[in-house]
């Protein structure tokens, strides 16, 4: 393999080594060399983890200065409950406090990629993505400078017209639910939205709406 | 036609060339490989689509799907200030740490025992410490249970301590330390009010800010 001389010429001189000690090139066998060194290749190649963990940056809202709840329009403020099994809970608007199931204006859907929670929310939030759409083509012919361009998107993520999501949790909810959530917030350009505990009256709503569907 | 001969000996190929090329591919990635840490517990992070990068200079909040509680902390002296404080209010329940436990403590990475049991941890060897953090209930971090809330304390000098030797690093110049951050590492399966109950002792201890930490998957477009 790695042979570099030594053979071939290994033969003809035995007569005179006596004599005179012919120069031979120095030459050593280097197999084992490279074959340590492609052991440590390998290893080292196996064992290389590349990419460093990502973060999402979540700041909840301050116990001591509870921020005040925006006054929003009902067509503006979509209520997410993450609960057990994956299941996401929303409602638009207000929740009715009294316990009439029809005007339960709960109802169910999942994180699945089509017909899902992020579904709803751009059904909900197209008054952003419609100016997020021309924005970004405006960006991509260069006809605005990247500076501008986050500024202006800020701008229209935090209008007062944006569409506002409540995100809460209920005591199954798992934290890879959360983790889900927050993702659809950023995969649906949505940027106004809280993290909260669900109050009582929705953790009712919820299991009279399962009881309403037979969903267990 | 006359045929062909081809010469008979043996192909011997000069390898040097390849051999430098996978000397230097060794190493390239003896330099650039960080091996990943120990892991106290094993967290499965979720996945997520963002793509903003882990910050340095990050105290790690190891959160596992049974919502027990460990602590990492990068920076050695300041581990070792945080355990001295932390040694001097539990006295009454863990007497006898001394220096050599604080310095032990300052190189051992992860931990989730509670005070009362600190100093056996230390003194233990990392084969007992692995078993130990199977068995061990984390830092404690409920009032309503025996231990009370260590895990309190243990934020409260964390983020004092940090901050300070943040402070004293960019006043005596340094370049290019980043700003002390609290990160989350929970498992997907921990219930979200166990997390939530961290995040709660840590607003108290005055920290607002929280990098939850998840691994990379595609966008859907």
């Amino acid at each position: 393999m790695a042979d570099v001389g030594s053979g071939g010429e290994g033969g003809g001189h035995g007569r005179h080594q006596k004599k005179r000690a012919k120069k031979l090139p120095t030459r050593i066998d280097m197999t084992p060399m490279v074959d340590l060194g492609f052991l440590l290749l390998t290893f080292f190649i196996m064992t290389t983890t590349f990419s460093k963990p990502k973060v999402i940056e979540l700041t909840p809202p301050s116990k001591e200065k509870p921020p005040k709840p925006p006054e929003l329009q009902d067509s503006l403020a979509l209520t997410v409950i993450l609960s057990a099994n994956d299941k996401v809970y929303y409602y638009m608007g207000v929740i009715d406090t009294s316990l009439i199931p029809d005007s339960n204006k709960i109802q169910l859907t999942n994180f699945s990629d089509k017909g899902g929670i992020r579904d709803i929310v751009i059904k909900h939030n197209s008054f952003v993505r419609n100016q997020i759409a021309a924005l970004d083509a405006q960006h991509a012919n260069k006809q605005i400078a990247d500076t501008t361009y986050a500024r202006k998107k800020g701008n229209i993520q935090g209008d007062k017209m944006a569409l506002f999501v409540i995100i809460k949790t209920d005591s199954a909810a798992k934290y890879s639910n959360v983790v889900n959530m927050l993702d659809e917030m950023d995969i649906t350009q949505c940027d106004k939205y809280a993290l909260i505990d669900a109050k009582e009256i929705e953790i009712l709503k919820m299991k009279q709406y399962n009881q309403l569907h037979n969903v267990k | 036609m006359p045929k062909i001969k081809l010469p008979r000996s043996s192909p011997s190929i000069d390898m040097t060339p390849m051999v430098d090329l996978a000397f230097l591919l060794v190493t390239f990635f003896i330099l650039t490989t960080k091996f990943r840490p120990d892991e106290a517990v094993k967290v499965t992070i979720p996945f997520s689509v963002s793509s903003t990068k882990l910050p340095e200079n990050v105290t790690t909040i190891d959160i596992d799907s049974n919502g027990r509680v460990f602590i990492d902390m990068d920076v050695k002296e300041v581990r070792a200030q945080i355990f001295q404080s932390m040694a001097d209010k539990y006295k009454s329940v863990a007497p006898g740490i001394g220096g050599n436990e604080v310095a032990r403590f300052a190189v051992c990475g992860p931990f989730g025992a509670p005070m009362a049991k600190m100093k056996e941890y230390l003194d233990d060897d990392d084969d007992a410490r692995k078993d130990f953090n199977k068995a061990s209930p984390g830092i404690p971090h409920d009032t309503t249970k025996p231990g009370g809330n260590e895990l309190a304390d243990w934020i409260h000098y964390a983020y004092a301590n940090v901050i300070q030797d943040y402070n004293q690093k960019v006043s005596s110049g340094l370049k290019g330390i980043e700003q002390p951050r609290f990160a989350i590492k929970a498992d997907g399966r921990t219930k979200y009010k166990d997390i939530k109950t961290v995040v709660d002792i840590c607003q108290k201890q005055n920290i607002q800010h929280f990098e939850l930490i998840t691994s990379l998957k595609a966008k859907p477009q």
